[in-house]
């Protein structure tokens, strides 16, 4: 086979191609072990195949039958030199290989020649080896006979040394002790008791061991009485003290008693610690300060000082006792002392109690007795029973914070009180301490918030009374500043006259400044170096319903609100509110609807990030209000101002007797006075106000002549009153007059502009005029004075209103009902009239 | 519904005189006095068939002058009282007398209001006694005692409120006693009436922005509620069925609604009309039906249920309610009665200067504007229903 396979391969592979032979030899041998899967399957198909020359099924007649059969001529001739090829390089490979093979057979057996001969050599040293071995063993033998007896002794002679040095102690250990005792190393005398405490307890049936346990004892008694008074004594530090706990722990004084006495020896210093604080709250009385004080800052001060040793907030806690009590202190410094001397004294307590009780080393028998359970339990009462006086001090004093001026001390001692209270949430993981102290900031936050809506209140209210004065005396200047200067500028702080759009803009300026500056000071709370601003409360309910709702929407309310209650008191007892305040808040309603709501809004939830969890107030629920406010304003506005002119209107139709009275020469004084202060009302609203639109109107309205009284209109509006047999013309003709003019509402809601407020004003002055004409009987001459008068109301105030018309309208009126309430209707003529009215 | 539809009756003149013929139960009248300074004030007596919806007038001359105020006798039909200016020698006076009907009047032609020319023979008032108060100053007003038996009148003149005495038929009268309004300025008092309470013994009085009340016996001043409006009050009327409860108007534009006993706040205001308020109505029987009328033109009836004698309405049995197109009304009377605004009469074009109720049928009443139109309205019939039933 295999010479089949060597005689066969050359003729399918290429002779001179070298790896490719080697990988497949290495195929075969690796198809020999049956390494190859998939060269086994190849096998196996090629192995049925006779035509494979490689195959072991190869059959040569089957193969040269089947090419013979395919191939022509040529290709045969090909395949026959190829094949001879193949064989003639087969037989030099082989000769090689055995050439090779013999040099080799040839060496190998010259090596083992050469072997034989060493060996030989080896085996006699052996021998000589093995005999001295023998004779060594011997000699050795008998030297360690000879030897055996010396070694036992020695072996005893130091057992009976090192139990005397043992018995040496013991009997000197009594003494020792007393010279620790004597000087204080009650650590030592400590672990000397414990190393010999055991061999006393097993020998104690023997007299002597049985006297020097006793005298042990009698010391170690006296030692922990030492210690016990030591630990007592308020005067250890607290290095001292642990020290003296963990000699006494392993005295085996019971734990839980020294847990108690650990922690009322830390409370009495702890109150100390409060008692200061306390002091400090209490009002600084009248007495000298140095009497008040001493009772309070003598112990304080000896118990404060010393546990100060070992912390490290020494230096600054030492001040604080003698900082001079009369001044009360603010409240960063108030929360600094606390935090240094109580918080701190806390933490160490804390700290070394756990030290001490709860996270020993737990040896032998200590471990079973459960303490630190127990101690833990007992920190917890002692740590929440303080904790909550500390609180109920630091909360006092936070209640005592009212002034508003500096927000970042309050929010920085907040901070700082939080931030130390941390420290007793790591010292103590469980504590309800750190979530009360929380809880503090939280509704000391709320109520700065209210103290703030308080103060903007106020704040509002005294830039108004600024205003008010300002109004009062608007040429005086100088005004004083109001007490809105305690929380920043005041509105009308200068010296200057203020004009109303000055006012106006000082005092919306003045306070988006101050809603501004509080946004600031409230920001402070949710600052990021702040440790509590990451809270949930100060980071979703602080925000959008403290800051946002309590605050700012609860202002714009009261704001809108309290320009309301300037409508409704004003409105029965007379104008206490000057006009020109009515129409500036009006004006800054509006304002506030148009754009500063939205943008003091907007400028809130940027600043504070609101997330509206919870509904909040719309915007536009605000504007509405705003807008609601101001319209009240207005309206009220154009009664009171329609009210003053109907006053002088009204005294003076009702105060004449219009029967008697002589020929009109002039205008009366009451209508230029009317024109005037229309004209000065039209100059106040157009400082605040647009124009507003008004009717077309003719060009020289002023000139137009009263041709509704004088001529057509007259004749046919009373004309047939002379004449008995017609006076349902008088109604018809007024009715249908009414029929196409628009009813007028007098007191009607006006709109945000000039002419809208002068419209209203005039129509309630001429309604008044009218009605009171009404009342009144006429006689020739007063009829021709009312003409005269209406004509000089109309060269005037036409120019005031929306709609002429409107004025015409009502001033017919009044001339049609002075015509029916005339003994003697005999109207004047037109002509007349306008001399008169041209003339003043 | 036709049937409510107002009914509109004008008068040639000019007009701010109404009452109602107090003392007549069966028709439903009306008294209107006129304000001509040209030609004869009449009285028109307007009777109102309820049934066929028509207007029937009779007219009186009045010839003594034009009339401010007019007020029927609640004993006698025929008696009635008016204010009326005088003119004489450039002087303009106000005086009050007390007259009565011809007997013929109503026997007499009951002319349709549609001729115009119905005055040609009129018949004159019959004059029983002037009121003389030449010394006292201008009328402004006559108040009959309430409900009583037509011989008491008080008279407001100026600053004084006269109580007068009718004897021998009304024909003499004679000042019992008097109250003047001591102050500074010139104080007038510019309405007035007289409680139906207390037996008849107090007066209430405008003058300016204050409510006075008086007590006649003593002719003492009872109370005062200053500054009662803003400004000036121009009418007052008692609730008929609550002692204490007073409701006065004036030029402020509200109504507001007093408990005399607490006059620091009024118990209610309302805010409805646009101009001055010149007449505030209690309803005789169902007292929170109130009546007012304005120179806005408006004529506007209130149900002001909280503060009336009937506060929780009628209890009413839903079964009784038969009438269908009561239906959604059924809803309303489960809920809490409040005040509200039942209806706003714009019939007029003219500042209205009186409305007053019928004192024959609780649900009709009457507004009488400047231009001399007078309307005749009637509670919404819902409204009556929810009221009744």
């Amino acid at each position: 086979m295999d010479g089949d396979i060597n005689a066969t391969a050359p003729g399918t592979t290429p002779p001179d191609s070298d790896p490719a032979r080697k990988r497949r030899v290495h195929g075969m041998l690796k198809l020999y072990y049956g390494l190859n899967e998939e060269g086994k399957t190849v096998d196996q198909a090629e192995s049925m195949d006779p035509c494979d020359i490689n195959g072991p099924h190869f059959d040569p007649e089957v193969y040269l039958n089947k090419l013979r059969r395919e191939c022509s001529l040529g290709e045969l001739m090909d395949q026959e030199t190829c094949m001879v090829k193949q064989i003639r390089s087969l037989d030099s490979d082989m000769q090689t290989l055995v050439y090779e093979n013999y040099n080799k057979f040839i060496s190998a057996t010259d090596t083992i020649r050469k072997m034989k001969n060493d060996f030989k050599k080896m085996e006699d040293e052996m021998d000589c080896l093995s005999t001295n071995m023998a004779s060594i063993t011997d000699f050795s033998a008998r030297i360690s006979g000879t030897l055996q007896d010396q070694h036992a002794q020695i072996t005893k002679l130091s057992g009976v040394h090192t139990l005397l040095r043992k018995l040496q102690f013991l009997f000197e250990l009594p003494a020792r002790l007393n010279k620790c005792l004597e000087l204080q190393a009650y650590a030592q005398a400590v672990s000397s008791h414990r190393r010999a405490r055991c061999v006393l307890q097993q020998y104690s049936h023997m007299p002597s061991f049985r006297g020097i346990q006793d005298d042990c004892h009698a010391i170690m008694d006296k030692l922990a009485q030492e210690l016990r008074q030591k630990f007592r004594d308020g005067g250890s530090s607290a290095k001292d003290l642990s020290e003296c706990v963990e000699l006494l722990l392993q005295l085996d004084e019971p734990a839980e008693e020294l847990c108690d006495k650990f922690l009322s020896h830390a409370q009495s210093r702890l109150e100390a610690d409060l008692l200061g604080l306390e002091a400090e709250l209490r009002p600084p009385l009248s007495s000298g300060p140095t009497a008040v004080t001493d009772p309070y800052t003598g112990p304080a001060r000896r118990l404060s000082v010393e546990p100060t040793a070992g912390s490290p907030t020494g230096p600054s806690s030492l001040n604080n006792p003698f900082l001079s009590p009369s001044s009360r202190t603010d409240i960063l410094e108030f929360i600094d002392r606390g935090c240094n001397e109580f918080v701190s004294s806390l933490c160490l307590v804390i700290a070394s109690y756990q030290e001490l009780f709860v996270n020993r080393p737990q040896e032998g028998e200590l471990a079973s007795k459960n303490i630190p359970q127990m101690a833990i339990g007992k920190l917890h009462a002692f740590v929440d029973a303080l904790a909550t006086r500390y609180f109920s001090l630091v909360e006092r004093r936070i209640q005592e914070e009212k002034s508003v001026g500096d927000n970042s001390l309050l929010v920085r001692a907040l901070d700082r009180f939080h931030r130390r209270l941390q420290a007793v949430a790591k010292l103590l993981p469980g504590s309800a301490v750190p979530s009360q102290g929380t809880e503090i900031v939280v509704r000391a936050a709320r109520e700065r918030i209210k103290q703030y809506l308080a103060a903007l209140q106020s704040f509002y209210l005294n830039s108004l009374t600024d205003v008010r004065q300002a109004l009062a005396a608007p040429r005086l200047g100088g005004s004083s500043a109001g007490g809105g200067s305690h929380l920043g500028g005041s509105a009308t702080g200068k010296d200057a006259p203020a004009s109303l759009p000055e006012l106006l803009s000082t005092l919306s300026a003045s306070i988006l400044n101050q809603i501004k500056s509080v946004l600031a000071s409230v920001h402070l709370f949710t600052a990021k170096d702040i440790t509590f601003s990451n809270k949930p409360y100060f980071k979703g309910e602080f925000c959008s319903h403290g800051v946002r709702e309590s605050l700012v929407v609860n202002f714009i309310m009261f704001v809108c609100q309290s320009s309301r209650q300037f409508c409704e008191s004003a409105g029965d007892r007379g104008g206490s509110t000057p006009p020109a305040l009515l129409l500036l808040l009006s004006r800054l309603c509006l304002d506030y609807e148009t754009s500063t709501i939205t943008y003091i809004l907007t400028l809130t939830d940027e600043q504070f990030l609101v997330q509206h969890h919870s509904p909040v107030t719309a915007v536009t629920a605000l504007c509405g209000e705003a807008r609601e406010a101001a319209q009240k304003l207005l309206n009220h506005y154009v009664k009171v101002q329609g009210l003053i002119i109907s006053q002088m209107l009204r005294k003076s139709v009702e105060t004449r007797d219009w029967v008697n009275t002589i020929e009109p020469r002039n205008v009366r004084a009451v209508m230029k006075r009317v024109v005037e202060d229309t004209t000065s009302i039209d100059v106040q609203v157009g400082l605040l106000y647009e124009e507003g639109v008004r009717k077309a109107h003719s060009s020289d309205s002023s000139k137009r002549t009263f041709s509704v009284y004088s001529s057509s209109r007259q004749q046919t509006r009373y004309a047939p009153s002379y004449t008995p047999s017609a006076p349902m013309d008088t109604n018809l003709l007024s009715n249908i007059h009414k029929l196409f003019s628009e009813r007028v509402e007098i007191f009607s809601p006006v709109e945000f502009n000039k002419v809208s407020v002068l419209t209203g004003i005039i129509k309630i002055s001429l309604k008044t005029f009218l009605e009171c004409v009404r009342l009144r009987t006429f006689g020739r001459y007063g009829l021709q004075q009312i003409q005269v008068d209406c004509h000089y109301l109309q060269m005037y105030l036409w120019r005031f209103v929306s709609d002429e018309n409107l004025v015409h309208f009502l001033l017919d009126e009044i001339v049609g009902s002075t015509a029916h309430r005339c003994l003697d209707p005999a109207p004047m003529e037109q002509s007349v009239i306008e001399v008169i009215c041209e003339r003043g | 519904m036709e049937d409510d539809a107002p009914v509109i009756y004008g008068l040639e003149f000019q007009a701010r005189a109404l009452t109602s013929q107090t003392a007549e139960s069966d028709a439903i009248r009306f008294l209107v006095g006129t304000q001509s300074l040209k030609f004869d004030n009449q009285i028109h007596i307007i009777d109102f068939d309820d049934e066929n919806n028509i207007i029937s007038k009779s007219v009186l001359q009045h010839q003594a002058g034009e009339i401010w105020h007019i007020s029927a006798s609640p004993a006698d039909k025929a008696v009635l009282t008016t204010c009326y200016n005088k003119t004489s020698e450039s002087r303009v006076v106000t005086c009050g007398a007390v007259w009565r009907m011809p007997p013929e009047w109503e026997s007499g032609s009951h002319e349709s209001p549609d001729d115009p020319h119905n005055s040609h023979n009129p018949q004159n008032l019959e004059l029983l006694c002037h009121l003389d108060n030449s010394s006292h100053g201008n009328a402004s007003c006559v108040l009959w005692e309430p409900m009583g038996d037509g011989k008491h009148v008080i008279s407001l003149a100026d600053n004084h409120a006269l109580l007068w005495d009718l004897t021998e038929s009304s024909t003499q009268a004679t000042i019992s006693s008097s109250a003047t309004l001591e102050g500074k300025g010139q104080l007038k008092f510019t309405a007035g009436k007289w409680s139906p309470h207390h037996n008849c013994t107090q007066l209430a009085t405008a003058n300016d922005t204050a409510i006075r009340g008086w007590d006649l016996r003593t002719m003492s001043q009872i109370y005062c509620i200053e500054n009662a409006h803003g400004q000036l009050v121009r009418d007052l009327d008692f609730n008929p069925n609550k002692q204490y409860y007073l409701a006065s108007c004036g030029d402020d534009c509200k109504v507001k609604f007093w408990d005399v006993r607490n006059i620091n706040e009024p118990v209610k205001t309302l805010e409805e009309h646009s101009h001055w308020v010149w007449s505030v109505r209690f309803n005789h029987s169902h007292d929170q039906l109130v009546l007012t009328g304005s120179s806005d033109s408006r004529v506007i009836l209130s149900n002001m249920v909280s503060i009336s004698s009937e506060p929780f309405g009628h209890l009413v049995d839903d079964d009784d309610l038969s009438d269908g197109e009561d239906n959604h009304q059924d809803e309303k009377t489960k809920e809490p009665l409040q005040d509200s605004i039942i209806s706003t009469y714009e019939e007029h074009e003219d500042s209205v200067y009186a409305v007053e109720w019928s004192s024959a049928d609780p649900w009709l009443f009457a507004s009488l504007s400047y231009d001399g139109r007078l309307v005749i309205n009637r509670v919404p019939r819902a409204l009556k229903y929810h009221i009744l039933l």
